[in-house]
Order: C-alpha cells, then structure tokens, then sequence
C-alpha cells in the first residue's frame, strides 16, 4: 500500500516536471508534434488520446473545421469607371497542418496573408469588368411588363444589358486565383463571396439624384393625368348637360308645335263651317276688352245701334 | 478550444439523496472510507448527464466522438474521459438582416439605424434598395454544427448577404419591391446548397423579406409618388362629383320640360276642341234663324262693350258745327 501511494506521488511529480505523455485531439482538430522545434512523424488528424515523449515532444494543435476569413470593404472601380466597395468574404480550411505549421505559423498571420491574396484577387476581377457583372448574375429576362414607361425611364441605361460574365463567373475567377497561391501555406480556398457592393458616397449621391428625379418626373405625370381626368369629366359634364337639356327642349317644342298644328286644323275646320258668322262674333268680342274706360267713343246715329235715337222707322 | 455550448453539469440534489444517512454512519469512522466516498460521490457526480426535451446529446471520449443520445438522463465515463454537449435541434433560431429586435417579449422595439451596411444592396438596374429579412434557421445535424465549421453564424450571415444580394441583383427595383416571397425562396434554396457544401448542418427553414424600401435619401419622392397618385384620385372625384351633382338634375329638368310641353299640348288640343265644339253648335242654332240671332248678338255684345267704355259721344252726321266743339284731349 506504501509502495503504491509514493508511486503515484512520483508519477504526479514527473508528470507535473516533464509534463504529460497523453494528450487530447478534439473532433475539429489536428495536431503536429515537434522535437526541439522540428516536425516529427505524421500529422495526428483523428481525435482521441494520444501518447507522445513527454518533454520532448511538443504538441501544436491548429483547426481542422472550416474557417472563416472577413476582408475589408474596399474601395475598386470597375472597367466602366463607376466606384464602388466591394466587401468580401470567403471559407477556407488548414489542409495540411506541416506546411502551414512551417509557413505561417498560427492563424492570425495566415489571415493576414489572406487579406492580401484574396484582396489582390477581388481587385483584378473586379477592375476589368463592368459594374453591371457583378451585380447580375444572370440574362435572367427581367420583368418589365407591369411597368409605365417612365418606369422604364427610371431604369439606369446600359442596366439591362446582356451580361457576358455575370458574378458567378467572377466569383470563379476569383477562387482560382486566389486557389493557386495558397497551397504554399498549407491552406485551402473553399469559397470566395461578394458579401457587399454599394456605390461610394459620391457616386451614391448622383444615383440618388437620379432616382429622385426620375420619381419627381413620375409624380409629376401622375399629377397630369389627374388634371386630365378632371378636364375630360368636365367636359363629359358640360356635353351631357347640353345634350340632355337641349333633346328636351326639341322634344317640348316639338309636342307644342304637333299641338298648335292639331288645334289650328280643328278651328279651322270648326270655324271654316260660316267664316263671316265666326269674323261677327269675334269681332263683336273682341271690342268687349280693346274698348275700356279710358276710351272715348264717337258714335253716329247713322249706325246701327243709335239709329232708333232719331227714328223708330225702319230705314 | 472553446465549443459553443457548455459541458453537462449534474444534479447534486438527486446525488445527496443517494446517500442515505444510514450508509454514513456505518463508514465515518474510518479515513480512507471518506477518500473513497469522496472519490465515489465525484464519480458518481460526473456520470450523469440530462439532456433536454429539445437537444440531443453528443459524447465525446478523450475528444473523439463516440456516441448522440436521446432527450433524457444518461450515464457517462466520469473523470473528464467523457464530456457530454448539447445541441438543440429543435429550437428554430432566427437571424436578422437590416435590424435588430431590441427586447424581445412584450413590446418589440426595432433598432434599423446602424445596419444600413447589411440592407443596402444594388438592384438589376443599379438602384439601390434598402432590403431587410430574416432567416431562420434549425441545427439540423448536430455533429456537423459543431465539428465541419468553426463559426456558424457568421458563416450564415456571410452567405445570407451575398446570396440575398446576388438575388437581388438579377431583379429590377420594382420587381423586388412586388416579388418578395418568390426572392425569399430563391435566396433561401440557394444558402441551403452553399451551407450543405460548406458542411454546416444547419437547415434553412424559410427567408423571409421584412421591410423593402428605397434608400432613405429617396423616400420622400417616393413618397410623393403616392402622394401624386392620391391626387389623381381626388382630381377624378372632385370631377365625378360636379358630374354627379348637375347630371341627375338635368335629366329631371329635361322630363319636366317635356311634360310641361305635354300639358300644353293637352291643354291646347282640348281648348281648341271646346272652342269648336261650342261654335259648331253655336252655328247650328244661328243658321235657324240666322237675322234675328244676328241683331240679339250684335245687342247683347253692344250693350256691354258701351257700359265699359268711359265716354261715350252721340253724333248726327246731319247736324253740323257740334264737333268743334268738343274738347277730346284734356278730358279730365
């Protein structure tokens, strides 16, 4: 029981001095082992307890996942001379932790020599193609059927041209550059992505400008065809008014008249019958109301009415 | 090496129960039974872990993966030779793009200020729109999630704002504006086939667009727009409204033209009719006796004709000089 206790002891002790000859290899992981700095054996890429010299053997263990790498957004102008930020991202992993190990290190100088291969990429694919292929990725037909024509107005000229190499195109073209000088630090480009484009301030401006002009212009015709509206109801408005009010007036002059011609031809064909009797009668009639009191009359007694005045003799 | 979740801790309340006070009594007395029970109680202690309804557990034994287990309470090596993680995967996590939810439960503030950066995006036409959305997102394969990639959300983030823009870029401004739903599954199909060859396990369930809007530089005459719109509208009212006001009237006025034409008509007609009626028969009774009608009319009308008229002068043409004598004007 003795023998065992300052056993362990010695064994806590060693371990505690020389350090210890296990270690652990996480899933994600892997592992160089070095002897006095220089690499020694295989790179451990399988997690598990591992056994190593202790003291001698040291353990540098770097990510077997994949990584992420963040660039700045920088400033590129296009081959069309329109300047923007392009913001990059991109994946990539440590294929081979010896040459990596030896070349860079760790991981924050590998991310810096990203930083330049991947911004050098981005820049040359970028400064020689137009901004409008990187932007669409496709001929994709773009739908223009629900729009006015100041919609179409509103679009950027040149935007609907044919693109002829698109983002995924550059995007390719990107990797590949990129593909090809990372192998010497032991990495692998998975992925290069445009995460961000946006117009620079100045030029962000212009293309606001030209936006809200194009939506003044809009409004504007808007504005117009209201007024148009309006006229063209006033005027539908003033016809009706007219044709309505006139086709009555034609229609009531045209009752009366039919109705002056019908009692004409009945007095005609009534009075027609003894015109002379029609004429004494009338006549007779008609000095009840043109003689009134303010008229003065002179009558011979020659006349019929005051002829018995001056005889009662038949004449 | 520092996971993402935390390793399992267990209950020690259910541990202490175990222990009953019984089996203390009987071993206190004795050193190395307190070493052994206290070697016991931590082994005991990390053997156990419980993993929640909605998690499943992943084990790994000297930091190899050895086994996933179920929703439950589960034995494992104690010591640190095993370590127990939880992934929930059935929890639905959600990202946001564009803004952030302030507080979430109860009154939800939006914050969109800071996060131009991620909403401003190029259009088909080179336009440029404010774009907000979300995506949400489950841990569909545990071990991937921890294991393939070593940050997550930002890998989905990064490919959420490069697939939404390169989306968005094969739209015109207006089309986004009216196609939302058919940008968010495009966006959506096209992340899953970038986070399945990165590896990821996650599943996208759904990218939703939020708010979709003109810069903000650009909003007013956006709004104007509307405004305009509006205005046509009015325009059209205001106008249908007078037409609508003297139309109506004018259709009456015209039905009561025609038939204050019809009275007269009528009015006329049955005058004349009257009129003839009583002269016809007038005539019929005159031509019996045609003289002495005569003289009675020529009286009758003759008597009242000199009752209305003021002065009257009897003259004998036979008797002359009278008429100088009268002074017709001045009368009165």
């Amino acid at each position: 029981m003795k023998n065992n206790v300052i056993g362990i002891i010695a064994f806590v002790l060693i371990v505690a001095f020389f350090g210890s000859p296990f270690y652990v290899v996480y899933e994600g992981q892997q592992a160089v082992i070095t002897m006095f700095g220089k690499p020694r054996g295989n790179v451990v890429t399988n997690a598990g307890l591992k056994f190593k010299v202790p003291f001698f053997e040291k353990v540098h263990k770097f990510e077997k996942r994949i990584l992420e790498w963040d660039g700045y957004a920088t400033e590129i102008p296009t081959k069309d001379k329109r300047f923007i930020f392009i913001d990059t991202t991109a994946r990539w992993r440590i294929k081979d932790p010896l040459v990596f190990f030896k070349s860079v290190q760790n991981e924050k100088i590998a991310q810096s020599r990203l930083d330049g291969i991947i911004d050098a990429a981005v820049r040359d694919v970028v400064m020689s193609n137009n901004l409008i292929e990187i932007v669409r990725s496709s001929n994709r037909v773009l739908d223009t059927s629900e729009f006015s024509d100041t919609d179409k107005i509103f679009m950027d000229e040149g935007a609907l041209e044919e693109i002829t190499v698109g983002r995924d195109k550059m995007r390719d073209a990107i990797i590949k550059i990129a593909k090809e000088l990372v192998p010497q630090y032991g990495i692998e480009i998975i992925d290069v992505r445009v995460k961000r484009i946006n117009y620079l301030e100045k030029d962000r401006q212009s293309v606001y400008q030209r936006m809200i002009a194009e939506r003044n212009r809009e409004a504007e015709k808007y504005r117009s065809e209201g007024r148009g509206i309006k006229a063209e109801v006033e005027g539908k408005t003033d016809k009706e008014l007219k044709v309505i009010l006139s086709e009555a007036y034609r229609q009531a002059e045209e009752i009366k008249g039919a109705a002056d011609a019908e009692s004409t031809e009945i007095y005609a064909e009534s009075f027609g019958k003894d015109p002379e009797f029609y004429s004494f009668v009338q006549t007779l009639e008609s000095y009840v109301t043109t003689l009134n009191k303010d008229t003065s009359v002179i009558i011979s007694t020659k006349g019929d009415y005051f002829k018995y005045l001056n005889s009662r003799n038949e004449n | 090496m520092g996971y993402q979740e935390t390793p399992w801790d267990i209950d020690p309340d259910k541990l202490l129960k175990s222990l009953t006070g019984k089996f203390r009594k009987k071993f206190f007395g004795k050193t190395w039974t307190i070493v052994v029970i206290v070697l016991a109680v931590i082994a005991l202690m990390g053997s156990f872990y419980t993993v929640d309804a909605d998690q499943v557990g992943i084990v790994l034994r000297f930091g190899k993966y050895v086994r996933t287990t179920e929703p439950g309470l589960h034995l494992k090596i104690p010591f640190g030779i095993e370590q127990a993680i939880g992934v929930k995967v059935e929890k639905n996590y959600q990202e946001e793009f564009g803004f952030r939810t302030q507080s979430a439960g109860g009154k939800t503030v939006y914050s969109t200020r800071p996060y131009d950066t991620e909403s401003l995006m190029l259009t088909g036409d080179l336009n440029v729109m404010d774009v907000e959305w979300i995506v949400q997102y489950k841990k569909k394969d545990p071990y991937k999630t921890l294991f393939n990639v070593r940050d997550i959300i930002k890998t989905l983030r990064d490919v959420s704002e490069s697939v939404m823009r390169e989306v968005v870029g094969d739209y015109t401004f207006n089309e986004v504006l009216a196609k939302r739903l058919i940008i968010g599954d495009t966006v959506r199909e096209r992340m899953q086939t970038i986070m399945d060859k990165y590896g990821v396990g996650l599943q996208i369930i759904t990218v939703k667009l939020q708010d979709v809007n003109p810069p903000d530089a650009v909003r007013p005459a956006f709004n104007e727009v509307n405004q305009a719109k509006q205005e046509k509208k009015r325009m059209k009212n205001e106008a249908d409204e007078v037409y609508f006001k003297v139309i109506p009237e004018a259709r009456g006025t015209a039905v009561k033209m025609v038939q204050e034409a019809e009275g007269y008509a009528a009015q006329r007609v049955n005058q004349a009719k009257g009129d003839a009626a009583r002269f016809d028969l007038t005539v019929a009774a005159y031509s019996k006796a045609k003289d002495v009608t005569r003289r009675r009319i020529y009286l009758e009308r003759m008597k009242d004709v000199l009752q209305g008229v003021g002065k009257k002068y009897i003259v004998d043409p036979e008797q002359e000089g009278i008429l100088p004598l009268l002074r017709l004007e001045n009368e009165k």
